[in-house]
């Protein structure tokens, strides 16, 4: 890349930093610049992000038509898999895939809740009723 | 609590933490891409089966942590790296090295780290900053991929340190562990085995899915793909690649500027053409992963779509994978004076 191709596009780093690129001059020897992000990169993300916004949603209707519990729409909020359920919470896996059946999840001690709770960074309460606070 | 650390940014988050905390005892001449370089940090790997974030998993740098280890091993500079099971032990240990004068490395994860913009907040735990001081409630923080330093509270840098899931950083704190005048014959032959390992790694491991090999069985895969998860999840795979692909700071050209810039920073020390000669054929892959990216991208926003342009992308890989092969087939060969 030449020095003068350092994109200089709106990237979603932007906001914090410019980031530092390697690129080469005239003479092709290399230093560096600063890039306040690229287009491809950016989009990169925002499919990324899309994606995940369609996740949350079908989740949310699955929790709604009682096909999941709402430990499905917080995993899918919190862009966790089953493994980092089970890393943050201490249950196993096959507990938790338990736990996502809704009949399964009503019966959950206050205890156990309060696990799924910290693991989402939500109260109890919201943790029931699939509510978000932006954070 | 203050150490006395000067901040410098860097592309690459642990190219960034080995050189400021080489700074830090007084070895001043390992630049960023002397650092990667010697840290043999250049890599591909595309594992299969493993799904990471629902897309696949690809990486084009080395393990995280070997960097700074390879590193700090080639120059002979022993290290300090710890980890914890229990939070306040790990806190203890971390004021104990600042109230001894010592930033130090953290193995962090970025999910919950407050300083990010939320585009880039998933959960991958081999991010990596120093601490440098603690003033108050909160930890000085360098980033090595910002401009400027930042805090965090001490409830946030125990979220990040402890964070859950594949590459759980578990704590972990690393430092060099003595001050080291290190001279330019020590930088010799530290370049010489790094260029050794990486050629090594990057062509010879004997699986299908690393290094050289490994960018051509992407290049296959991404040919299929369009037939066999249907066009948006191509897309979604595509968009994945790419952004491993950048990363922060790679300027699209995943890493292989970096190692382009450490090839002619090693000919300075070891005067050799085909250093130099290495050095474009990494400049020319580095241009062919941005211009694969831009395909890709054209892809994942809708605005092509047919098998031909799946092949297209493919092509460019094949394309890169055989660059790649000539530049570390003819480092592999030289013969040092």
């Amino acid at each position: 890349m030449k020095k003068e191709e350092i994109p200089q596009d709106n990237g979603a780093l932007n906001k914090l930093t410019k980031e530092v690129v390697y690129a080469v001059d005239k003479d092709g020897n290399y230093s560096t610049d600063l890039s306040t992000g690229w287009e491809i990169k950016t989009t990169a993300l925002d499919v990324a992000w899309d994606d995940i916004a369609q996740r949350i949603a079908a989740a949310k209707q699955k929790v709604l038509n009682k096909e999941a519990s709402p430990l499905l729409f917080f995993m899918e909020y919190r862009l966790m898999d089953i493994a980092i359920v089970a890393a943050y919470s201490g249950f196993w896996k096959l507990t938790i895939k338990q736990h996502l059946k809704p009949a399964v999840f009503e019966k959950l001690s206050t205890e156990k809740l309060q696990r799924y709770a910290e693991t989402f960074n939500v109260t109890v309460e919201d943790l029931k009723n699939m509510i978000v606070h932006e954070d | 609590m203050k150490t006395d650390f000067k901040h410098i940014q860097a592309a690459h988050c642990e190219n960034g933490v080995t050189i400021n905390l080489l700074q830090s005892i007084g070895v001043n001449k390992i630049t960023e891409p002397l650092a990667f370089g010697i840290g043999s940090g250049l890599f591909y790997i595309y594992i299969p089966l493993l799904k990471i974030n629902n897309g696949p998993a690809i990486a084009f740098r080395t393990q995280p942590g070997l960097i700074f280890k390879r590193t700090c091993k080639a120059l002979d500079i022993p290290v300090v790296r710890k980890k914890f099971t229990s939070k306040p032990e790990a806190e203890k240990f971390l004021q104990e090295c600042l109230d001894a004068g010592q930033p130090v490395g953290c193995q962090v994860g970025v999910y919950y780290l407050t300083y990010f913009p939320k585009e880039y907040r998933f959960h991958f735990n081999a991010h990596n900053l120093i601490v440098y001081g603690s003033e108050g409630d909160n930890y000085l923080i360098s980033d090595p991929v910002m401009e400027n330093t930042t805090t965090l509270s001490r409830y946030e840098l125990e979220r990040v340190r402890f964070a859950k899931g594949a590459l759980a950083p578990r704590g972990q704190i690393y430092y060099p562990k003595e001050e080291k005048i290190i001279t330019d014959d020590v930088i010799r032959k530290a370049i010489k085995s790094g260029i050794k390992k990486n050629a090594h790694e990057m062509l010879n491991i004997p699986m299908f899915f690393i290094g050289v090999k490994g960018i051509r069985y992407t290049a296959k895969k991404i040919k299929n793909w369009r037939d066999k998860l249907g066009p948006k999840t191509a897309g979604l795979y595509l968009a994945q690649l790419v952004r491993m692909q950048e990363e922060i700071g790679t300027g699209g050209g995943g890493f292989r500027y970096i190692y382009g810039a450490f090839l002619q920073e090693a000919h300075a020390y070891l005067p050799n053409n085909t250093l130099l000669e290495s050095s474009k054929l990494m400049t020319q892959a580095g241009d062919l992963w941005r211009s694969a990216a831009v395909q890709a991208a054209g892809i994942y926003k809708g605005r092509i779509g047919s098998q031909a342009d799946f092949d297209v992308m493919g092509d460019y890989l094949l394309e890169i994978a055989e660059i790649e092969k000539k530049a570390f087939e003819s480092l592999a060969k030289i013969k040092w004076q």
